[in-house]
């Protein structure tokens, strides 16, 4: 497996703001990789690194192969970049636009491509900069970068102006590229989205990646909701390792349990006697709260 | 909605733009009353006594190119008349100037970035803004007049006229406001708005001093289509014509009310003229940084185009009458020396004039060198940077305006200057060569203020705007200083200083290549900081 991306150690502080704080990010070539993390995290920080328009302070980027400072250029023309916050140039309309940043990087002029791809996010291509919505100037960032031959796409919260409809053209979209081999690097805030498209994500948090891997292999790490009506109180609850926000109501028992102390939850239930027991994986939305939430209040308000 | 109704929030609105604006407010109120305070202290010293004060009105009314600049002195009897005389016309542009920037930040750049959106929809009246913007504008107006006229009454000048100098600096803020006011209804975006008030800022000043340099016989009534003239012929302390100062505040009030009606017929960040669809594909210019710089900066490069060409008619096509000179004294021959480098008065009047072109010239420059911070502040450079572009390549495409869109500007003035001068001199191939000359050799102070810019973008990006208060600083010790007698050393800071006065005066070339040495080596340590530093 060979690296698109490969950043370790990434530091970068603003005035006395530590945006990024020893953070480590691979992504391997061909693969869709979730970037996700609360606002303010750094993840815009981290792509802008990856993009060379700003230097780190400490650790090693290597992005294609190359130093996105030094090769900037060299590799821009390998890459395609969606920022999360669009702004267009108010003589211009969408369709400039779409042609401008395509010839920038060099392309070849894909007409066919690009009709399809503006038929299939209904925009339209005639309309100046400044009278286009957020979600429409979003779409013309994301047509012009899935005109592109670009080896790499870095799409920094490419839907937050989305309609769910649009949203299901651009995971399709996605699905194309990834199939056609393309990297994708996809930061985002909608976990149903990574959820479908993602091989891997990375959390990170603070400036720093807290957890990192296949959607299964995190799942793992964390812990199940399990609900179970007994026949007799359970004895020893107190003794069992892993176990957090136990409410227990006579014979009803709610609680979260660590993954890999499932086993041990089970066997003191069916000594007390399971009526029944309904126990559930935990989302997506309940592993990104746990990272999510600062580090004092780690156990708390787990999951629903 | 009625009136009262569409005002409702407009109280908290002004306080929040005040607050927000105290510091910029405070530095241009601060260099306003300096220069009032400082040419009254200043004239105290260099004009002691009834004597030296005529001989200073004889030698500026003599000269059609002072009087362009300054307009005529209308009364010696005292340093109150001319501390009125000196800083009405040139304080009245800059409150004015202050002003339109007042409203429009307020009004339609507020609209533009969407924040007056969330504002509208809090219980803001539709006109609120709009009031708020003009508060602002007619409060700093005000701080400025009374200050004015308490200093002069409270130094011992005579108090009706003190009240009439204040007074008319007030009416030249609230005038201009009310240009302000039509200008943010009529356009999209601040910027177009900030440029409509620019224009007619200029084409005022230019009609007062086309009309004050007309001599006997001249288009004087020119003046008269200025509110800038309006103000200078309030004549404090000798006539105190306060119905010009009725005028100034009527013309205000009655643009106020235009702008009024005008933004209670619009949508809400819509300007009055109609969106039309553009091209579905970028035509084939649109393929590079350079491309799309050029895209940009075309229209502001027109504008100012059209500006200049009128500008430069206007100033040639006077450049008859100022030749009047009655009688002409050492002290004549050594301001205008100083002014136009020669004692022929066409000529003099002539390189007066290009030298004004080239300090508005100037202002282009300084603005379209600054559009670089704007596309990065606004997140426009990320794409065009991210897509393969060397960061030197996209400055370049840019700041080939502020190289030679100066260059187009001074050539456009040039031609019409000398267009006009030949026509009333009936020489018009003589007359556009050398005024073709004299309009281009101002390139190269033009090029030092685009390069001061690009210097504090590319190393000190947070301040890239402070390129706007070294231009004020310059253009103001270019301006006010050789009538100040302001010490040679001080002159010798602005770039104008140096520039030969052509028509008349001998070529040097040494000056040029020293200026254009600096702005390289300025541009250049800009760029070398703009590769090293972070985007955004």
């Amino acid at each position: 497996m060979t690296t698109a991306i490969d950043v370790s150690g990434l530091v970068k502080t603003f005035g006395r703001t530590r945006a990024l704080d020893g953070l480590d990010l691979s992504v391997a070539e061909g693969e869709v990789h979730g970037f996700l993390g609360p606002n303010g995290a750094g993840k815009s920080t981290t792509i802008r690194v990856l993009l060379g328009l700003i230097r780190a302070d400490a650790g090693q980027v290597s992005l294609l192969g190359g130093d996105p400072w030094r090769d900037s250029v060299a590799l821009h023309r390998r890459l395609a970049y969606v920022p999360g916050d669009v702004t267009l140039w108010r003589g211009l309309t969408g369709g400039e636009v779409i042609d401008l940043l395509g010839r920038l990087r060099g392309n070849g002029d894909d007409r066919a491509r690009r009709k399809s791809l503006l038929e299939r996010f209904e925009l339209d291509p005639t309309k100046k900069g400044q009278t286009y919505s957020k979600g429409n100037r979003q779409k013309v960032a994301l047509v012009a970068a899935f005109c592109s031959d670009a080896e790499l796409l870095i799409l920094d919260e490419p839907t937050s102006g989305l309609d769910p409809l649009m949203e299901e053209v651009f995971r399709a979209c996605v699905a194309e590229e990834r199939d056609r081999g393309r990297t994708v690097l996809l930061s985002s805030h909608i976990l149903s989205e990574v959820e479908a498209l993602c091989d891997r994500v990375s959390i990170i948090r603070a400036g720093r990646t807290v957890e990192t891997g296949t959607l299964a292999g995190l799942r793992h790490l964390t812990r199940t909701s399990v609900s179970a009506e007994l026949a007799a109180p359970p004895a020893g609850l107190d003794a069992l390792p892993g176990l957090h926000d136990v409410e227990l109501r006579g014979t009803t028992l709610h609680c979260q349990v660590d993954t890999d102390h499932l086993d041990a939850l089970l066997r003191a239930l069916t000594d007390a006697g399971v009526r029944s027991l309904t126990s559930r994986p935990p989302t997506l939305e309940e592993l990104f709260l746990r990272h999510y939430e600062p580090e004092s209040s780690d156990s708390a308000e787990v999951g629903s | 909605m009625n009136l009262a109704g569409s005002l409702i929030g407009c109280g908290p609105l002004l306080r929040f733009a005040l607050r927000r604006d105290r510091t910029m407010l405070a530095c241009w109120i601060y260099g306003l009353l300096a220069s009032v305070i400082g040419t009254a202290v200043s004239f105290r010293k260099l004009y002691p006594d009834a004597a030296s004060r005529e001989q200073l009105a004889a030698s500026i009314n003599d000269n059609g190119s002072l009087r362009a600049l300054y307009g005529a002195v209308y009364d010696t009897g005292s340093i109150g008349a001319l501390t009125a005389w000196r800083i009405l016309g040139i304080g009245g542009l800059m409150l004015g100037l202050l002003c339109v920037l007042l409203v429009t930040r307020h009004t339609r750049a507020e609209e533009e970035s969407g924040r007056l959106e969330l504002l509208g929809a809090g219980a803001v009246g539709r006109g609120a803004p709009l009031a708020a913007g003009i508060g602002a504008a007619l409060t700093a107006s005000a701080v400025v007049g009374a200050i004015t006229a308490a200093f002069l009454a409270g130094s011992g000048e005579q108090l009706n006229g003190s009240l009439a100098f204040g007074a008319a600096l007030f009416g030249c803020g609230a005038c201009f406001a009310g240009v302000a006011a039509v200008a943010a209804q009529l356009t999209e975006t601040g910027r177009a708005a900030n440029g409509i008030g620019g224009a007619v800022l200029g084409l005022a000043f230019l009609l007062r001093a086309a009309g004050d340099a007309a001599g006997n016989g001249g288009p004087g009534w020119l003046v008269w289509l200025s509110p800038l003239g309006w103000a200078e012929r309030v004549r404090p302390y000798d006539e105190n014509a306060w119905w010009l100062v009725a005028l100034l505040l009527l013309a205000g009030a009655v643009q106020t009310g235009i702008g009024y009606w005008l933004a209670g017929r619009r949508d809400l960040g819509g300007g009055l003229l109609p969106q039309r669809p553009g091209p579905p594909a970028a035509g084939s210019t649109l393929r590079s940084a350079l491309g799309l710089a050029w895209r940009l900066q075309r229209g502001s490069l027109i504008g100012w185009s059209v500006g200049f060409a009128i500008g430069g008619a206007l100033l040639g096509g006077i450049s008859k009458g100022v030749d009047q000179l009655v009688s002409s004294s050492a002290n004549v021959e050594q301001i205008v020396q100083r002014m136009g480098g020669s004692s022929q008065v066409t000529n003099a009047y002539l390189a007066t004039s290009m030298n004004l072109l080239a300090m508005v010239a100037a202002v282009y420059a300084v603005q379209s060198a600054l559009r670089l911070r704007g596309e990065e502040t606004s997140g426009r450079a990320e794409p065009v940077l991210a897509s393969g572009v060397r960061r030197l390549a996209w400055a370049g495409g840019h700041l080939l305006h502020p190289l030679l869109g100066s260059a187009v500007l001074l050539l456009v003035g040039g031609l019409t200057a000398g267009l006009g001068a030949g026509v009333v001199f009936g020489d018009v191939p003589g007359w556009t060569g050398r005024l073709l000359v004299a309009g281009l050799v101002q390139l190269p102070a033009v090029w030092v203020f685009a390069a001061v810019t690009v210097a504090l973008f590319g190393l000190l990006p947070q301040w890239t705007s402070a390129a706007w208060g070294v231009l004020g600083v310059l253009l103001f010790i270019a301006y006010l200083g050789p009538a100040l007698n302001a010490g040679q050393w001080l002159l010798d800071l602005t770039p104008f200083t140096h520039i030969p006065k052509l028509p008349g005066a001998v070529f040097h070339a040494e000056p040029l290549l020293w200026l254009t040495l600096l702005s390289a080596l300025l541009a250049g340590a800009g760029l070398a900081g703009l590769r090293r530093r972070d985007i955004g």
